[in-house]
C-alpha cells in the first residue's frame, strides 16, 4: 500500500487523520525529505514530538516502523550486523574430524545463514508495503565515531560487510533521525540531511494536539491547560514543559476528576509538568497563582471582547 | 524516489536559480557554511514546493540550508531583507562585485538588520593588514629563548607589552596534556581483558577452523573541555593571555568549547577554531561587548547552566573556570549555580589567578560561594603557571595542593553546617 501525496496540505491531513498535528514548517520538511528521498534531522527538546513523527509516518505509509536508538558506545555489531558467533563454533566442532570438504566449510562459515540482521541492516532490506521508515532515535546519545558509520548508509544506501560484501537497498528507506541535542552532531552528516528545528507548539496547535490526545478534558479545561503552559514556557526554565508533559498533565488531571484549574491542584500536580527540583520550587506557590490569575484575567478578557 | 511522493516535473527556472545562488552567497558572506551541494538541495527542493506559496518558499529553503538552529534567527533576516526588499536586491548585486563596497550602509535598513549580517555588508576590510603587522613583531620576539626563561615566574598583570607578547608566542608552543578517560569502543590486540570473537572467528576462517582467543581492550579518548571565562574588569590584564591559552588548547582537541563571560555569556568555540591565533582573538573582540566591564558570575553560570549546559557537557567533559571569583553582587544564587555546574562535568577545575599571593585567604563571599564545589584549584598568573597547568591536565591527583585542600574542605563544611564556618573564620583570625 503505497500512497502519494501530492502535495504539502494533503501530507498534513493525512497526519492529522491519524492524530498527529505537524506545523507547516516540519510537514514541508517531511514532504521534502519524501520527494527527494534524503534523511530528516530532527533537533528539540525532549518531548516535542520528534519520535512520535516517525511512528505516524510509518503507519500513515503503511510501511514498517524500524527503530535504532542510539547510546554510548553502539558500533556496527549492535547496530548493523553481527556473526553469530556460537552458531559458528558449534559448526566449527560439528565439522570435526570430517575433512572432506574443508575448505567448503570454513567458507560458508561467513555467509546469509550466521549474519544476525540488525536494525540498520534490516532498513535495506523491503519490507511489507515497499522500503521501511528507518527511526534513529537520539543520535546525540552515541559518540561521533558512530556518526561517520552512519555516513555510508545515509548517502549511498548500503553498508559494507568485509566477509561478504557490499549490500545495497533496492529502494532506499525513508529515514528519521533525531537529537536532544546533548551534543552538536558533525555537519558532515547533517549536510545529507534536511533539517527541521521541531520548536513547542503555538497555542492553537497545542490546543488542537490536546483535543485529540485528551479528548476527556473539557474544553475550558484544556484551554486553561494549554494557556498555563505557554505561559511557563516564558519563564525561563531549567526545562520547560513539552507536549508529551501538557498531554499527561491533562491526563493526570481528568484522572483526579478535576474540571478547572485551581492553585492548590496546580501546587500538587506540578511534578507531572516540570521535572526538576529548582524549577519547581520557583513556580509552585505564588508563581503558579499568578499565573494562573493572569490567563484567568485574560481568558475573561476575551470573552468580553467576542461577547 | 520512495514512490510516496509524486514527483513534480523540474521546469528550469535561470531566474530563480540565479536568486537562490545570490541569496546562498549572501548567507555565506554571513558566516554560513553552505556548499554547492547545499545550494543545490535548495533549488531542488524549491522547484519541489512550487512558488505559489511563499511559506513554503522559506521552509524550503530553510530546511536545505540551515543545519544548526543558531543560525535560524539570522537566516530568517536575511530572507525577510532578501525576498521581500526588491531593492535591496539591486543593492547587493552591485556589493557582491568585488571592487565596489558600500559604506556603512543606509540608515534606515541598518537598523533592523542584525549585527553580523550589517558586518558583511558594509564590513570594512581593515582589520586583515593590522593583523599581519603583529605576526611580523611577534616574529622578532621569537628568537630569544632565555626571555621566555626570564618572564617564566612573572604575573602577567606587571607585564609589558614586549613581555605579554612574548608570553604569548610560549602558549602557541605548549603541547598540553589533556584528560583521558575510557570509552566503550574497543581496539584489536594481543593482550587485553576481553575476547574479541569476530576477529577470533575471522582468523579461524585462515586457519581451516582452529580457533584461536584474540583479544580486545577499550581505547582511550581526550575528553572534551569546556571552558569559561571571565573577562570582567578585575580580569582585564588576564584575558588576551587567556585567549591565547584556550586557542592553544583548541588547536590541540577538537572538541573544545569555550565561552567568555562578564556580565553576559558569549560563545567563542567557532572563533578560537581559527588557525591563526591574531585573527582568532581580533574576530572574539569584535564578537564580545562586554569586555572589562562588571562580573555577575552568578548570572553568567544560569544563562550557561541552561542554555548550554546540557549541550556541551556530555562525554565526560571537563570544565576549566577562569575567574578571580570576585563578584560584588552579593547573590545567594551563586553557590547553587556552582553546585550544578559542578555536579554536571565530571571535573570542575578553578583556575584562578589570585592564587599568587601566598597569603591567599578566601575570605570574599563570592568565593566562599563558590569553592564547595570544585574539584580543583590551581593558579594561573604566570607562564610558569599555565605551563604547570598544560601539563598536568592529563594527570588527575599530582597538582593538589594540600593548603588548598584545607580550605576547600572547610568551605565545604561551612555549606553544610553554617557555625562550624564561624569556628572556622575564628581559627583563621
Amino acid at each position: 500500500m503505497t500512497k502519494a501525496f501530492q502535495s504539502v496540505q494533503s501530507l498534513q491531513q493525512a497526519l492529522a487523520a491519524v492524530g498527529y498535528i505537524a506545523s507547516e514548517g516540519l510537514a514541508v520538511s517531511l514532504y521534502l525529505a519524501l520527494a527527494k528521498a534524503r534523511p530528516l534531522f530532527l533537533e528539540g527538546e525532549a518531548g516535542v514530538g520528534k519520535t512520535e513523527i516517525a511512528k505516524t509516518l510509518a503507519h500513515v505509509l503503511g510501511r514498517d516502523l524500524i527503530r535504532l536508538q542510539c547510546y554510548e558506545g553502539l558500533d556496527i555489531n549492535q547496530a548493523a550486523y553481527e556473526w553469530n558467533y556460537a552458531r559458528q563454533l558449534l559448526e566449527i566442532q560439528a565439522a570435526g574430524a570430517d575433512q572432506t570438504d574443508a575448505h567448503a566449510r570454513v567458507n560458508a562459515l561467513f555467509s546469509d545463514a550466521f549474519l544476525i540482521e540488525r536494525p540498520l541492516l534490516r532498513a535495506l532490506r523491503p519490507g511489507a508495503g515497499g522500503a521501511p521508515v528507518l527511526l534513529i532515535d537520539e543520535l546525540d546519545r552515541a559518540d561521533a565515531a558512530f556518526e561517520a558509520f552512519l555516513l555510508e548508509i545515509l548517502s549511498d544506501w548500503q553498508i559494507t560487510i568485509p566477509e561478504i560484501g557490499t549490500i545495497a537497498a533496492a529502494s532506499p528507506p525513508i529515514v528519521i533521525i533525531t537529537s536532544n541535542r546533548t551534543r552538536e552532531i558533525h555537519d558532515a552528516l547533517k549536510r545529507r540531511c534536511f533539517y527541521h528545528w521541531v520548536d513547542y507548539p503555538s497555542r492553537a496547535v497545542e490546543l488542537a494536539i490536546l483535543q485529540e490526545k485528551a479528548p476527556v478534558a473539557g474544553a475550558a479545561l484544556q484551554a486553561q491547560l494549554v494557556d498555563f503552559v505557554q505561559a511557563l514556557r516564558d519563564k525561563q526554565l531549567f526545562k520547560a514543559p513539552g507536549v508529551a508533559e501538557t498531554i499527561d498533565w491533562a491526563q493526570a488531571l481528568v484522572a483526579l476528576n478535576c474540571v478547572a484549574l485551581d492553585p492548590q491542584t496546580v501546587d500538587q500536580t506540578m511534578g507531572v509538568l516540570l521535572k526538576y527540583q529548582d524549577d519547581i520550587a520557583r513556580i509552585q506557590g505564588s508563581e503558579a497563582a499568578q499565573i494562573l490569575a493572569e490567563i484567568q484575567l485574560a481568558a475573561t478578557h476575551g470573552d468580553a471582547a467576542s461577547a | 524516489m520512495t514512490g510516496s511522493v509524486a514527483p513534480i516535473p523540474s521546469v528550469p527556472d535561470p531566474k530563480l536559480d540565479q536568486n537562490i545562488m545570490l541569496f546562498v552567497r549572501l548567507l555565506r558572506q554571513i558566516g554560513f557554511r553552505t556548499g554547492p551541494a547545499s545550494m543545490i538541495d535548495a533549488v531542488e527542493a524549491v522547484q519541489q514546493t512550487g512558488l505559489a506559496n511563499k511559506a513554503y518558499l522559506y521552509h524550503a529553503l530553510a530546511s536545505s540550508l540551515i543545519k544548526r538552529h543558531e543560525d535560524q534567527p539570522l537566516f530568517d533576516q536575511a530572507f525577510r531583507l532578501f525576498w521581500r526588499n526588491p531593492q535591496f536586491h539591486e543593492k547587493l548585486r552591485a556589493l557582491l562585485l568585488p571592487q565596489i563596497r558600500l559604506p556603512g550602509g543606509d540608515a534606515d535598513q541598518a537598523e533592523d538588520m542584525a549585527r553580523r549580517l550589517s558586518d558583511a555588508l558594509g564590513g570594512s576590510p581593515e582589520t586583515r593588514p593590522d593583523a599581519l603587522e603583529e605576526v611580523t613583531i611577534e616574529f622578532d620576539a621569537t628568537a630569544t629563548a632565555t626571555d621566555t626563561d626570564r618572564i617564566l615566574h612573572k604575573d602577567f598583570e606587571t607585564m609589558s607589552a614586549d613581555e605579554l607578547r612574548l608570553a604569548e608566542t610560549a602558549i602557541a608552543r605548549l603541547a598540553p596534556k589533556l584528560p583521558k578517560r575510557l570509552t566503550r569502543r574497543y581496539r584489536h590486540g594481543q593482550q587485553g581483558k576481553t575476547i574479541d570473537l569476530r576477529a577470533a572467528l575471522r582468523d579461524a576462517s585462515r586457519r581451516c577452523g582452529l580457533v584461536m582467543p584474540r583479544f580486545r581492550r577499550r581505547i582511550e579518548m581526550s575528553c572534551p573541555l569546556v571552558i569559561l571565562c571571565d573577562i570582567s574588569g578585575s580580569m582585564e590584564q588576564y584575558s588576551r593571555v587567556m585567549l591565547h591559552f584556550i586557542h592553544r588548547l583548541s588547536a590541540v582537541q577538537p572538541r573544545v568549547h569555550s565561552f567568555l563571560f562578564g556580565t553576559k555569556l558569549t560563545n567563542i568555540s567557532r572563533q578560537m577554531r581559527q588557525r591563526d591565533v591574531d585573527l582568532a582573538v581580533g574576530d572574539v573582540a569584535v564578537r564580545v561587548e562586554d569586555w572589562s566591564g562588571g562580573t555577575r558570575i552568578s548570572d553568567s553560570l544560569v544563562q550557561f547552566n541552561r542554555e548550554w549546559g546540557r549541550r556541551v557537557l556530555g562525554e565526560g567533559a571537563v570544565v576549566l573556570l577562569i575567574t578571580d571569583g570576585l563578584d560584588r553582587t552579593r547573590d545567594d544564587g551563586l553557590s547553587a549555580q556552582m553546585e550544578r555546574l559542578g555536579k554536571s562535568t565530571s571535573l570542575l577545575i578553578w583556575l584562578n589567578p589570585l592564587l599568587r599571593f601566598d597569603g591567599f585567604v578566601p575570605k570574599s563571599h563570592s568565593i566562599r560561594a563558590m569553592m564547595p564545589h570544585v574539584d580543583r584549584f590551581l593558579p594561573i598568573h604566570s607562564l610558569q603557571s599555565i605551563m604547570d597547568i598544560a601539563d598536568s591536565l592529563g594527570g588527575v591527583d599530582n597538582c593538589l595542593d594540600p593548603s588548598i585542600e584545607g580550605w576547600r574542605r572547610a568551605a565545604r563544611l561551612a555549606a553544610l553546617a553554617p557555625q562550624s564556618a564561624a569556628a572556622y573564620a575564628q581559627e583563621k583570625e
